[in-house]
């Protein structure tokens, strides 16, 4: 692979890398403590996770979900209200679940069949859906109380007995990464069979040992702080899901189709409104369940949460290359750049940078991620 | 001493890794018809835009003299200056203004103070309109108007910026035979006026009708020009000189091996405009395929073939359809496309850009869209599998690509076909419906998409083949049917038909109306 290639294909990965180690300087390490590091995901799970559905959205052609951090809250403030009366935590989580969904339903079906603006109609449920969480609310800050809730997002995975360093993270890094290279190298086979090759098997093969690599780095200091949180557990069910969904299951070409041509994707007997439907359904679903993590670990629920929570997430896909006119982007672009959006954030508050430029750095990286794309493609395209 | 008004010298344009012109020269004499032929992919449009400025002074090499005068040209607005206006393939007209609007766009006539003279701007769109025949008031939208009449706003547009060299890159390829020579014959009346126009064409008979010359550019080089002063040409010369080889058959040959066995039937069917719900866009049409049979659906633009089509293929145009359609024998009520794909149905668009191929996405992707059950289990895509089979249909179409991973937008027109063809094929359809299969792609590629049609009915598949060029039709098909506004109008067996036939066919069903 020639070096400018190689430059174009990992620009974000390389963007993270450089952050990462410029945050990690201008902090003196502090970036790297296992505690920082541990919390740099649970603080942004909701990112994580919500920019898996938003990218669902955007590639059906750049469209975007603004209600989700309304669906946050009214998700959270529906589990809150309902552990406060004494409902088990079963229950409010079902509760609140089936309300994101009912949401979903919803506003897939005035999207995908009734064919109205995805731009207005989530508008819409922002206000909609902030106003019940707030009558539910009662305008009231609500405390999250129930144990077995909050254990259930918000514990880590520690052996009986043991206190740390609580190497059984260690373990559980090491066996996911032999795994991951088994894998690969099943994968490898079956290429050879086919006699198509994507790429150079070396190359792939090194690839995996990286990711391995960080993989083991990171569970290192997981095990030097509290072991695994549930959280982490949470949060890579549905990015595993949702990159398998989008880059291996046929539903989830349909996606790229429609965002790419939604004329020729419906002569080709694909059922656009489906997609649509689809796309904003797992939104709200996700917002939903995003709640929950919120509200348990913030451990308190009031009207306002969840505010802009839905721009993180857009912000997120843009920066890790989903196009701005649909059809092209991936579940794990978007993690970096969620990740991303992630150290800028938690490098500027532990170097002490003050709220109001936060906004501008923040503005500044999301519109140069853009504009770097716009440009690369726009060049690759003419010649 | 012939009078050039353009002469350009050793043009030579690099891309990274590509020359797509070496060492060019093109002169035009003033006040002739020159035509600029050549295969997909050969260098013309490259050519012109060097030309028009597109591609500034300094990305190429070579001399532009116009007029006696050498020029370097910075952009589309120096060229212009001198009067030489290029008109693109693809329109650059907007739907939601007027025709005088578009006709002054980038050039409107303003006051100083930058104030638009709308008074002004309407009774010279008038003006412009009536040198063109064009009757529509000025005031009226572009998206109003017919492709046919859109192409004559373009050209009064450029009339307005006083062309003295007008260039057209393919002003036919979206217009019928009749649209297309009443745009010939105004070129030929305007160059009595002394207009000197470059045409940029794949079609050779209008060639033949309007150039005086004949330039014929071959990968990225100018190979020879001809005469054409009694406007006679043989178009099997033109065509040597284009591929460097004799085509001694422009239509494959094909053993004639209809069944009997009905494989699809129309009965009775009617549709109307999905908007103007009370205007008819099909009317009474029955007709039926057999195995191993071609058969061509002729007719002007809007004659309603495409509209018939599309709604055949599982109502995906128009509404209040009714009408009885059977696939082998049995009635089908098809209620979506993907009901009439499970039933063995293709439709492959006339428009492959618009609705036919997601240009971003790679071949290998586009290839499958429309049976995508045969390259997973459980809704699991088989990703070896998938570029497995996307580079059989690379090899079998003759597809030029480095790798199926090539987004389809980066190919040529041809080779966009073929992968839109290899879509639809893939769907394994017993009956597969081509509108306009051929449009805008060259000689050798036309070759060999008659050639995998050809397979296709050998294989006991049946093809209906819609097309607005009638030599492809008389050179292809078993049956032709004939439409007129909606009605079908005449049939045809291969024997039958000739050009004059379906002509009149069609216009003494016009006189009736």
């Amino acid at each position: 692979m020639k070096v400018s290639t190689f430059l174009k294909k990992y620009t974000m990965i390389l963007a993270l890398v450089i952050v990462f180690i410029f945050f990690t300087v201008l902090t003196n390490g502090k970036l790297l403590y296992a505690q920082n590091v541990s919390n740099l995901l649970l603080q942004n799970a909701y990112v994580l996770i919500m920019a898996c559905g938003m990218l669902l959205c955007i590639l059906t052609g750049g469209n975007v979900d603004l209600s989700v951090g309304s669906t946050l809250c009214l998700s959270a403030a529906l589990s809150a209200k309902l552990l406060s009366i004494g409902v088990p935590a079963g229950v409010a989580i079902l509760v609140s679940l089936l309300v994101a969904a009912v949401i979903g339903v919803w506003q897939g079906w005035l999207i995908g069949y009734v064919h109205i603006p995805p731009f207005i109609c989530t508008l819409a449920g922002m206000f909609l859906f902030r106003g019940f969480a707030r009558v539910i609310l009662s305008s009231k800050t609500i405390a999250v109380m129930n144990e077995s809730f909050l254990n259930l997002f918000t514990s880590y995975i520690q052996p009986e007995g043991s206190e740390g360093p609580y190497n059984s993270a260690i373990v559980v890094g090491v066996i996911i990464a032999v795994c991951l290279l088994v894998f690969k190298f099943y994968s490898i086979g079956k290429q050879k069979k086919s006699g198509y090759m994507n790429s150079s098997p070396v190359g792939q093969i090194v690839k995996t040992l990286i990711i391995d690599a960080v993989i083991i780095a990171y569970t290192v200091l997981l095990s030097q702080y509290k072991g695994i949180p549930v959280m982490l557990i949470w949060i890579l069910v549905v990015v595993v899901i949702f990159a398998f969904l989008t880059s291996s299951t046929v539903f989830g070409r349909y996606f790229y189709a429609v965002g790419g041509n939604e004329k020729a994707t419906k002569l080709s007997g694909i059922d656009p409104r489906k997609v649509y439907f689809v796309a904003y359904f797992l939104m709200s679903f996700l917002a939903g369940f995003s709640g929950l993590l919120v509200g348990a670990r913030i451990g308190s629920v009031d009207g306002n949460m969840g505010n802009s929570y839905e721009m993180d997430a857009i912000a997120s896909c843009f920066i890790g290359g989903a196009s701005a006119y649909g059809g092209s982007g991936t579940v794990p672009g978007v993690m970096v750049g969620a990740i991303l959006l992630g150290v800028i954030n938690q490098g500027m508050s532990i170097y002490g940078l003050p709220d109001q430029w936060q906004y501008v750095v923040k503005g500044g990286v999301l519109l140069a991620a853009v504009v770097f794309d716009v440009v690369s493609n726009h060049k690759t395209g003419k010649s | 001493m012939a009078d050039y008004i353009l002469e350009m010298k050793s043009i030579t344009k690099l891309y990274p890794g590509v020359k797509a012109l070496d060492n060019v020269n093109l002169q035009v004499e003033r006040g002739e018809i020159h035509a600029l032929v050549g295969e997909n992919g050969a260098g013309k449009s490259t050519l012109m835009n060097v030309l028009s400025g597109t591609i500034p002074h300094g990305e190429y090499t070579g001399d532009i003299v116009y007029n006696g005068q050498e020029c370097q040209f910075h952009n589309i607005h120096d060229s212009e200056k001198l009067g030489i206006v290029i008109i693109h393939q693809e329109l650059a007209l907007i739907p939601e203004l007027t025709i005088a609007e578009n006709m002054f766009l980038g050039n409107e006539r303003k006051n100083s103070f930058g104030k638009i003279n709308w008074n002004e701007t309407y009774k010279q769109a008038s003006e412009q309109m009536k040198r063109v025949g064009l009757k529509e008031s000025s005031n009226v939208l572009i998206k109003d108007i017919g492709t046919g009449k859109q192409q004559l706003v373009e050209i009064a547009k450029a009339l307005s910026k006083n062309v003295k060299l007008l260039i057209l890159d393919e002003p036919t390829s979206s217009l019928n035979e009749e649209d297309s020579k009443m745009l010939l014959d105004m070129l030929l009346g305007f160059k009595k006026e002394g207009l000197t126009s470059i045409i940029i064409t794949h079609k050779l008979n209008e060639v033949a009708y309007c150039a005086d010359r004949i330039t014929v550019v071959r990968d990225g080089s100018t190979i020879e020009t001809m005469e054409n002063p009694n406007h006679d040409i043989d178009e099997e010369r033109i065509i040597k000189g284009m591929v460097g080889r004799e085509l001694t058959d422009r239509y494959p040959a094909r053993e004639h091996k209809i069944g009997k066995e009905v494989l699809f039937q129309v009965k009775n069917w009617e549709v109307y405009h999905p908007v103007y719900t009370e205007k008819c866009m099909a009317k009474n049409i029955s007709f039926e395929v057999h195995k191993g049979e071609v058969v061509g659906f002729s007719g002007l633009q809007g004659a309603g073939r495409t509209e018939l089509m599309m709604s055949l293929f599982g109502k995906s145009y128009g509404t209040k359809i009714s009408g009885q359609e059977f696939i082998n024998g049995q009635e089908v009520h098809l209620k979506n496309e993907h009901d009439a794909i499970e039933h063995g149905l293709a439709y492959a668009t006339e428009d492959r850009k618009v609705n036919g191929l997601v240009l971003e996405d790679s071949i290998a992707w586009n290839t499958t869209m429309a049976k995508m059950s045969k390259i997973s289990k459980r809704g699991i895509i088989d990703v070896n599998k998938e570029n497995k089979v996307a580079n059989e249909y690379v090899a079998a179409m003759k597809t030029k690509t480095p790798s199926v991973q090539q987004a389809v937008g980066n190919l040529s027109g041809g080779n966009q076909q073929k992968v839109l063809l290899s879509k639809w094929m893939f769907a394994e359809p017993d009956v597969l419906i081509l509108d306009e299969p051929t449009r805008g792609i060259d000689v050798g590629a036309k070759y060999e998409i008659y050639g995998i049609i050809n397979d296709m009915v050998a294989q006991g598949k049946a093809v209906i083949m819609v097309s607005s060029e009638l030599p492809e039709l008389l050179g292809m098909c078993d049956n032709i049917y004939v439409m007129n506004e909606g009605r079908l109008v005449g049939t045809f067996t291969a024997e039958d038909a000739t050009q004059e036939k379906i002509m009149s066919a069609i216009l003494s069903s016009k006189d009736k109306a």
